[in-house]
């Protein structure tokens, strides 16, 4: 029986002929040994090709290493009785701090000719082979020191045979502990303040005979110390003593911190220098026997530099950790959970510059540490540091876990100077990394999975940098909408009774089918400051410019006074349509729409008057009159479309907005309401504000019942026979509406009116001939864009509500412009 | 997709043999966008019309364009004058064009008295004049209105020409300049158009005051063409247009101050020694050839946000086929300088030549922080123009260019870099690049240094 760690870079140790195939054979999947001989053939398609050994080991470490970084066991079939080749692989091992372990495959020389010489493809002779266990017996007492931590030989055929192995957890690895936890930021010998903490979380303190706290209990939680438990403070022993208690009885696990590290070394004799708080944590354990101060010693040897809790959701180590060490083992793992990464240089105060390396992680972990005071924490990229200071005049914080609820207590007085300020983290986290947006991206966002190709990121990340808002402010985006199915009805390509059938499939009841306003997509984010507040288009930009967009945010702000109140929110997130179209495309009306318009006006009747004459003069021209009167009655139907989406503004005069949901305020996402609710608050603003707010009139029908569908089809009729754009209908469960399995069904399908359609499918497009080929439109690609889209919004939404960091709802609204790239025909 | 073309010569009707098509019928011919005719709407002795009418039809233009191009349901090819008619001119009046007549031989090099009438007709009025009055029209150009609710004109005028000139003339005329005035050929500009254009634009495209542009145009931008079009007329070459950048700027040493301010940047970076250098925003390169040239910059990284850029600039530098030993000395990478970029760490020296002002000013601080926070040059070049200048160029009304956020006066510069370096811990020199005046050099440079590259 032979022990090995979960996850480790095996290297079998052996001669040829010693079995050692075989062995992994037995032991291992075949997808964890890299052979050497393997990779040979790989190379020069001749596995006995010596040759090509350098350029096959390449390969193997290279494979090795993307193994190792994957977390998975590796194991390396080869002789590995060099001593070059045994040191790439502890580097391999080492570099992804992981440990490396030998297993030597130890067999007499005569067994392992026998096997050689009977092998057809080796035909090297008996010399190699003495030679090969020369060597053997000189690497057996070099691994140990060469870096391997833990050795195995196995001597001779029955024991190599018998062997079975076992697997053995990692000391870190404490993803079965799922808690909840108390997890206590850096104590500094303030025990007084740790005893009011533990009992203000509900822990009960064991105190002996001499009335000293020796352990807290608590009947469910379990409490968790970042480390730093002594040094500075008034009562270091007295922490210990709990904290060792605690422990020891199992209702407290604890990492160490550098201030034990430090202890630990002056206990054991070592030259420290007698700094930060030392020499009082050595005066304060003078006075205590010797048995207890030799206890302390065995404490902080035992622990362990981080753990991994809760199924691999919690990370805790006392300067935090990043995501490549979580989990691994090795000096420079210890050396980072215990000191953190520091850049080399030093602040103005002489201490060292520490590389923000929260502002880097992208982990899916929480990391819980200390280290560093900060006056309050916060969560940067999910990570929290709980060192508020109690030991300089602070508080002691708990953060309660999963709950994330911080609990704090302050500190009873200022019992060490600081020797800088503690000063507040930088926003680190409001940073983006290019990491976070560019390349070929996978993307779970919880409502579904995407891959956004390499180009479409591409062409978002100059949309987003050039001319969207800061990201911080831009959470979400809106998505695209489908249109319905198409209609076959006589004359129409769009029609309310298949977007009702669209709906009634995706297994909706009850729809609500909102008047669709003709103008520009606008997002308002408000607050009751002010401060961050926007309104951006479609594709993130600022709407008009801050001389226009201030004043309008002005009004929508002093508008939603009343609902900041009632919906106990900072802030909110408000879906509209900022009307008149003209307002902000009056460019493009003139450009694409209006002259296209005035040049079909003025064409088609000098071309009237030429053939009226050419009939007066009694020539047959009667065919050709009719395909250009046709054509004449075509473009005035166009020009009267476009037409009435064109209003007269002058600055904001003129402008309103038409709000149709209300997405998010603080702390929640508004998805979930129905559009009942959205309504009635999009309501409440045109109440509240008349000449800003435009109502969206709407019709909800019950898709089982055909007099209701009947009577929202007439509605559609009229609105769109008066210049409606149309109409969209949503299912009326709100934003997250799901299918009966579960699955998100599309937010809306709009349903646009067939004049409406002219200025999409040009002027003519209401011929017979015209409309067949259009209804062969696919639907697919725009419907699939659309949902992703709908779930990347939503996810978007989500993220914010719990706070997520910056990069986290960037990359999905990033991925909604990045989608947006796709080729999709434009008109539907 | 309809002209007319009067006569008042007696007898008038002649018209009809000239352009061999019987005033007392409608002709009708198919042509690959549509339908053309040619119908008289008068035909006396003293007067005849004929009117050449395209009835296009949009089925069959849309299968020529790109699929998901919005414009091919929506566009003015119905109703304009443009390409297709020319065409359809070409097809229909053949002979005439080619100043041929069976009938009447004695009337094909004889002016006549000639109104034509392009009810629409894409194009400003004024370019309509200046294209048909030096070949001897008179020209009325009518813009047509936008509807009252927009108001405001349209880009389309009502032209009318009145003159004496050959049949073959007019037809000449008009088939080489509707599609000019209208500046969007409906199908694939090939080399033989040349010969088409020369042809059509004998006797009088050569000494025609703005032969450039219809070439130009003729030929639809294809600057190739357009040169050998010109050679040919008289082994002139075409004039480069400016370069991108400067190219709005209506200023008289443009030429040099784009070259005065690369030399400005490169002298900072030789000042500093800097041999690995970042052109961060490099568009399309411009800064990235000097840097070449120069071997002491043992490594040149160019990024820009838009992959279009990086493209062109590959291409300028003929990246495919430079040296491999120079080859290796260039990196071109898509980056925004709002994010932080790993791979930007570690350089000597960056320059951001003529890029802040195209950041938004909220936008700023995520540039700051990326560029002299994460990436950390030794040193940092930047250049923008100074505001205060501006007054210095004659008409020109707002900003330099139309994508420039910002342009700062000299003291909101020397602001901005000093917060910028104390911030990040640089010092900063600032110097004027361009003709030194009371109210500064046209553009400005900071200079950042951290300690360590200074000394």
């Amino acid at each position: 029986m032979i022990e090995i760690p979960e996850l480790a870079l095996v290297a079998l140790v052996g001669i040829s002929g010693s079995g050692k195939s075989t062995f992994a054979r037995t032991h291992f999947r075949p997808t964890q040994v890299l052979s050497s001989d393997f990779f040979r053939g790989l190379i020069a398609d001749d596995e006995n090709d010596q040759s090509a050994s350098a350029e096959a080991f390449d390969a193997l470490h290279y494979v090795a290493g993307k193994r190792l970084a994957a977390g998975r066991l590796t194991v390396v079939d080869a002789t590995n009785l060099q001593k070059h080749g045994r040191a790439e692989l502890v580097r391999v091992a080492r570099e992804h701090d992981v440990l490396p372990v030998a297993i030597v495959l130890d067999v007499p020389e005569a067994l392992a000719w026998e096997r050689t010489e009977a092998r057809s493809d080796r035909d090297f002779g008996r010399p190699v082979i003495t030679r090969m266990h020369r060597d053997l017996r000189r690497s057996v007492g070099a691994l140990a020191r060469e870096g391997f931590r833990k050795v195995h030989v196995l001597r001779g055929p029955e024991a190599i045979a018998a062997t079975e192995i076992r697997y053995e957890r990692l000391f870190n690895d404490k993803r079965d502990v799922t808690g909840p936890f108390d997890i206590i930021g850096d104590v500094h010998g303030c025990r007084a303040e740790l005893e009011t903490l533990l009992e203000r979380l509900g822990y009960t303190l064991v105190r002996d005979s001499e009335s000293r706290p020796v352990d807290a209990v608590h009947p469910s939680r379990t409490a968790i110390f970042v480390g730093d438990l002594v040094d500075r403070g008034p009562d270091s022993p007295g922490v210990l003593r709990l904290v060792m208690g605690m422990v020891a009885s199992g209702n407290a696990l604890c990492v160490p911190g550098n201030h034990e590290q430090k202890l630990a070394r002056k206990l054991n004799g070592r030259n420290v220098q007698l700094t930060h708080g030392l020499p009082e944590t050595l005066e304060q354990l003078a006075a205590e026997e010797p048995a207890f101060v030799e206890s302390v010693k065995t404490f902080i040897e035992g622990l362990v530099s981080h753990y991994v809790l809760d199924g691999g959701d919690l990370v805790v180590a006392h300067a935090g950790l990043k995501e490549a060490y979580h989990g691994r083992a090795s000096g420079r793992v210890r050396s980072f959970a215990l000191y953190g990464e520091t850049t080399g240089e030093t602040d103005e105060y002489g201490l060292p510059v520490r590389y923000p390396w929260a502002r880097d992680y992208r982990g899916s972990a929480a990391v819980v540490y200390g280290h560093v005071p900060t006056p309050k924490p916060e969560w940067i990229n999910n990570t929290i540091c709980l060192d508020t200071g109690c030991v300089f005049g602070g508080s002691l914080t708990a953060l309660r876990w999963p709950t994330r609820e911080l609990v704090s207590v302050p500190a009873a007085r200022e019992y060490y100077a600081p020797v800088r300020p503690l000063s507040p983290p930088v926003r680190p986290d409001s940073e983006l990394d290019i990491k976070d947006v560019t390349g070929r991206r996978h993307l779970d966002y919880g409502y579904g999975r995407v891959t956004v190709a390499a180009e479409n990121s591409a062409a978002a990340l100059e949309v987003m940098s050039r001319f969207a808002l800061d990201p911080a402010t831009l959470a979400w985006l809106p998505p695209t909408m489908a249109p319905c199915s198409t209609s076959t009805l006589d004359g129409y390509l769009e029609h309310p009774a298949t977007a009702f059938d669209d709906m009634r499939s995706a297994g909706v009841a009850k729809v609500v089918c909102e008047e669709k306003h003709m103008g520009s997509r606008a997002v308002v984010r408000v607050s009751r400051s002010g401060a961050r507040d926007a309104i951006w288009t479609r594709t993130g930009r600022p709407f008009f410019g801050p001389e226009l967009d201030e004043p309008l945010l002005a009004r929508v702000r002093a508008a939603c006074s009343g609902l900041f109140d009632e919906l106990a929110t900072d802030w909110l997130l408000i879906d509209a349509e900022l009307l008149p179209w003209s307002a902000k495309a009056a460019g493009l009306i003139r450009d694409r729409y209006a002259g296209v318009g005035a040049a079909g006006r003025a064409a088609l009747p000098a071309a009237l008057g030429v053939v009226d004459q050419v009939a007066a003069r009694g020539l047959d021209v009667a065919g050709l009159r009719d395909r250009l009167a046709l054509r004449s009655a075509e473009i005035d139907g166009y020009s009267a479309a476009y037409r009435s989406y064109v209003r007269p503004t002058e600055g904001l005069d003129g402008v309103t907005l038409a709000p149709f949901a209300v997405l998010a305020g603080d702390g929640i996402s508004y998805a979930d309401r129905d559009h009942g609710w959205h309504l009635a608050l999009a309501d409440r603003l045109v109440a509240t504000d008349p000449e800003l707010f435009t109502p969206t009139r709407r019709m909800i029908v019950d898709l089982g019942d055909p007099a209701s569908e009947a009577a929202a089809t007439s509605w559609w009729l009229e609105l769109t026979a008066t210049g409606g754009e149309g109409m969209v209908v949503k299912p009326w469960a709100g934003l997250s509406a799901t299918d009966s399995r579960g699955r998100l069904v599309q937010p809306g399908v709009k349903c646009r009116g067939r004049e409406y359609l002219r200025i999409i499918y040009g002027p003519e497009y209401t011929r017979p001939e015209q409309l067949d080929r259009l209804r062969r439109r696919n639907l697919g690609r725009k419907r699939n864009m659309a949902l992703r889209e709908h779930g990347m919004g939503l996810a978007a939404l989500d993220r914010l509500a719990e706070g997520a960091p910056l990069w986290r709802i960037h990359e999905v609204v990033f991925a909604i412009l990045a989608t947006e790239s796709e080729p999709v025909d434009p008109r539907l | 997709m309809l002209l007319t073309l009067t006569t008042t010569r007696r007898p008038a009707t002649d018209l009809g043999y000239l352009l061999v098509k019987h005033p007392d019928r409608v002709h009708s011919f198919d042509v690959p966008t549509g339908t053309a005719y040619v119908l008289y709407p008068e035909a006396t002795e003293e007067r005849c019309t004929a009117a050449l009418l395209l009835d296009v039809d949009p089925q069959r233009l849309r299968g020529r364009q790109d699929a998901f191009e919005l414009g091919q349901f929506v566009n003015d090819r119905p109703y304009a004058a443009s390409s297709l008619l020319a065409s359809a001119l070409a097809k229909v009046f053949r002979s005439a064009l080619r100043g041929a007549s069976k009938d009447r031989p004695e009337l094909v090099g004889t002016p006549l008295p000639l109104q034509i009438r392009v009810p629409v007709l894409r194009g400003s009025a004024e370019l309509a004049a200046q294209l048909f009055e030096p070949l001897g029209w008179s020209v009325t150009a009518t813009p047509i209105p936008l509807e009252p609710a927009l108001g405001g004109e349209s880009r389309y005028v009502d032209l009318e020409l009145s003159g004496e000139v050959t049949l073959a003339a007019a037809l000449n005329h008009l088939y080489v300049l509707l599609p000019v005035l209208d500046d969007a050929k409906h199908y694939w500009v090939a080399p033989d158009e040349i010969e088409k254009l020369l042809r059509s634009g004998a006797g009088w495209l050569a000494e025609h005051p703005k032969k450039v542009l219809i070439a130009r145009r003729y030929l639809a931008h294809k600057r190739s063409l357009a040169a050998t079009a010109l050679q040919q007329l008289e082994g002139e070459e075409a004039e480069e247009p400016p370069a991108e950048e400067d190219a709005e700027l209506p200023v008289v040493r443009r030429q040099s101050l784009a070259e005065q301010r690369r030399e400005a940047v490169l002298a900072a970076l030789t000042e500093v020694g800097a041999t690995r250098v970042l052109d961060l925003g490099c568009g399309g390169g411009a800064l990235l050839t000097a840097l070449l040239e120069e071997r002491r910059y043992t490594e040149i990284v160019g990024t820009d946000v838009s992959a279009r850029a990086l493209e062109i600039a590959a291409r300028k530098l003929r990246l495919d086929r430079l040296p491999e030993r120079q080859r290796d000395r260039l990196k071109l990478w898509q980056s925004a300088l709002t994010y932080r970029d790993d791979r930007l760490r570690g350089y000597d020296a960056a320059v951001l030549m003529e890029v802040i002002e195209h950041v938004d000013p909220p936008r700023l601080p995520a540039l700051e922080s990326s560029v002299f926070g994460h990436a950390h040059p030794g040193t940092v070049v930047v250049t923008t123009p100074n505001a205060e200048y501006n007054v210095n160029y004659e008409g020109l009304t707002g900003m330099r260019h139309s994508d420039h956020r910002f342009e700062w006066t000299r003291a909101e510069f020397a602001d901005w870099a000093a917060r910028v370096g104390s911030t990040y811990g640089y010092a900063v020199s600032l110097r004027p690049v361009g003709e030194d005046s009371s109210l500064g050099s046209p553009t400005q440079l900071a200079l950042f240094t951290t300690e360590v590259s200074a000394t």
